[in-house]
């Protein structure tokens, strides 16, 4: 076990010292930072200054120690068009793109894991057929066009909820629910059928011939083995409801970093851009090292493999 | 008697039409025998022994008829009409189970102590701490060292022969009178089988259980077995001592079986026989005898009917109406 987690820690790390040196050299590829980020009527000499001022004119590996060396002490660097530290923009932001993220994956898992569970339990029947047609919506309705539908009903019509902006706690119901809706239908089918394949399995067999209630095999046999998928699937739905909420965050005008980066990558904040890209990915890497984790926890073949 | 089953039917409902798994099953078990049933797949034994207890998924399957009779104390029950509930203190309490695959029928997340000490705790009301004791004495009485310890470790740091002892294990916690042996060894390495085979022998000595035994392996049923249930079609068509099922059997079936034995003559050299044309089409309802197609001694009768199991000597029931040894047809007296 412990041997297993340090070589994912480690294993995370490389990771993410990967993922710096991707960001920083294709953001390099994109051009001469000069003429990116400096006006295009600015002369010459006035660039040549852009570049002393920012250290361009240093070899690139040095550019790039001296970014790392930056980044591990949490620096991003200026944004250009803010012309504040990008790590305090980010921290700013964070907050509220964990709150819609986390949110909706909740909901999602609130609704889809039970409806799963019971359908696949049961199949045919009510609740299952209920299931099977919300999977099929989650994962055909475009949350783009869903988001609109809501503002639409529920803020303009209903006047419930609040159009956009990040300003109470009811805020938040509409754009989770368009972010969370797909995550939700995929959840469904995929509870539904490891139900389903699971409560078939041989071992249940035996559970069965041994007298244990229908109650207790779900609980005790089923349930486990069934969490041993979804805890997978889970962690790799909340990174992408974190790094995926960018459009429902500028359709609610939502103060995270997903409308952040939109702005930045129109101003051409290059610093800016690749701060929130590393912060994504340190999250998606961080919350992926903790699915390993859990799933270890739960499965011994891991647990005691090496 | 222990257990009697008669004219059991079961169906299953595939999107294929109608399986006629079972068409009408009888034999009985007498206590602390060892009853082998043998017969091809498909042949019904694994569903007949399923359905008694319900075990088949239902739906698709359905069982359509019969009785089964569970004794206790002379008094009988009939394990088809007893509520779920009720059904469930027979599994495991009355009546175990040991399952062909132990790599899949174990639980891979669960302790092995657990899935034993779960049925002792189920049937037995046992508190968690005595149960626990008493799985650690299983765990040494079925043959696996440092039974303590291991009875903490998950299934996949077991043998395939260790994760069969845990299932005898299992069959045995709460001192069943009936064991359901499911082509326990077929997934075991040889030299393993053997020793499985004593395992179960053992136990059923010292605890005096019945030992219902399913097999495709003839030389494991004439090792251990008292009785011999022949199956082909969802039907019995021969039941007999062991000895009697070797030395003189009377279904145009069995003797085919034996023949096809490798090296049953002693003499090593000729060819092995088989029996010709190929199982019985299971999406048809039996109408006539399930052999009839293959048989080399049908006549007439065997088209009209489904032949009942009829007497031959007092232990020795054949479902055929032609009797093999005196080249006539075989006078019809129905064997309760």
């Amino acid at each position: 076990m412990q041997r297993y987690l340090i070589s994912r820690v480690i294993q995370s790390i490389f990771l993410l010292g990967g993922v710096l040196v991707v960001v920083f050299f294709m953001i390099r590829l994109t051009g001469d930072p000069a003429s990116l980020m400096v006006s295009r009527n600015a002369s010459e000499e006035m660039r040549e200054a852009f570049r002393e001022k920012m250290g361009f004119n240093r070899p690139l590996y040095v550019q790039f120690s001296d970014y790392l060396y930056g980044v591990l002490q949490g620096d991003f660097g200026n944004s250009l068009h803010f012309k504040q530290p990008a790590r305090e923009i980010i921290l700013e932001r964070l907050p509220a793109t964990f709150q819609l993220a986390t949110i909706a994956l909740l909901g999602a898992v609130i609704i889809a894991v039970p409806i799963g569970i019971i359908g696949g339990s049961n199949p045919g029947s009510f609740v299952d057929s209920l299931g099977r047609a919300l999977g099929l919506l989650g994962q055909t309705i475009p949350n783009f066009w869903l988001a609109l539908i809501l503002i639409l009903v529920f803020a303009v019509n209903l006047r419930w909820f609040p159009t956009f902006g990040r300003d109470s706690y009811l805020s938040v119901v509409l754009p989770a629910i368009a972010l969370g809706l797909g995550s939700m239908g995929q959840l469904v089918r995929l509870t539904r059928s490891a139900v389903l394949e699971i409560r078939n399995d041989d071992y249940i067999r035996t559970a069965k011939s041994k007298g244990i209630s229908q109650l207790k095999i779900g609980l005790r046999h089923i349930a486990r083995n069934t969490s041993l998928v979804l805890i997978s699937v889970i962690g790799v739905i909340y990174s992408y409801l974190l790094g995926g909420s960018i459009y429902i965050e500028i359709i609610f005008s939502w103060p995270g970093l997903g409308s952040l980066l939109e702005q930045a990558i129109k101003s051409r904040d290059f610093p800016l851009v690749m701060g929130i890209t590393i912060t994504f990915s340190f999250f998606v890497i961080f919350i992926n090292l903790l699915t390993d984790i859990a799933y270890a926890f739960i499965d011994p073949r891991i647990r005691y493999g090496g | 008697m222990i257990l009697q089953v008669k004219d059991l039917i079961t169906r299953f409902y595939s999107v294929d039409g109608v399986v006629y798994a079972l068409n009408g099953v009888n034999f009985a078990l007498n206590a602390g025998e060892t009853l082998a049933v043998v017969g091809e797949s498909g042949s019904g034994k694994s569903v007949t022994m399923m359905s008694l207890l319900g075990l088949i998924p239902q739906p698709p399957g359905k069982i359509e008829g019969g009785q089964a009779f569970l004794f206790e104390n002379d008094k009988p029950q009939d394990l088809l009409k007893l509520s779920e509930r009720q059904v469930r203190r027979v599994r495991g309490g009355q009546i175990g189970f040991i399952f062909q695959d132990p790599i899949s029928s174990l639980n891979p997340t669960m302790t092995i102590g657990k899935q034993i000490a779960e049925s002792m705790i189920e049937h037995l009301s046992l508190s968690q701490s005595d149960a626990r004791k008493r799985t650690v004495d299983l765990l040494k009485e079925v043959g696996i060292a440092d039974a303590d310890r291991r009875f903490d470790s998950y299934p996949h740091e077991f043998s395939g022969g260790m994760r069969q002892r845990v299932m005898i294990a299992i069959a045995v916690a709460c001192q069943p009178r009936i064991v359901i042996a499911d082509e326990p060894t077929t997934a075991l390495d040889v030299t393993v089988q053997a020793q499985i085979i004593e395992l179960i022998q053992r136990l059923q000595k010292q605890l005096g259980i019945a030992v219902i035994w399913i097999t495709h392996d003839l030389a494991v049923v004439a090792s251990m077995a008292d009785r011999v249930l022949v199956m082909y079609g969802g039907t019995v068509v021969e039941d007999a001592l062991v000895e009697d099922l070797f030395d003189n059997p009377q279904h145009p079936y069995t003797i085919g079986l034996l023949k096809a034995i490798p090296g049953a003559t002693g003499l090593g050299e000729e060819r092995l026989e088989s029996i010709e044309g190929s199982p019985p089409d299971l999406l048809r309802e039996l109408t006539s005898c399930p052999f009839a197609p293959r048989c080399q001694f049908v006549f007439d009768q065997c088209w009209a009917k489904l032949p009942p199991l009829i007497s031959v000597t007092k232990h020795h029931r054949a479902a055929c109406f032609y009797d093999v040894e005196n080249e006539i047809p075989r006078k019809e007296v129905e064997h309760g």
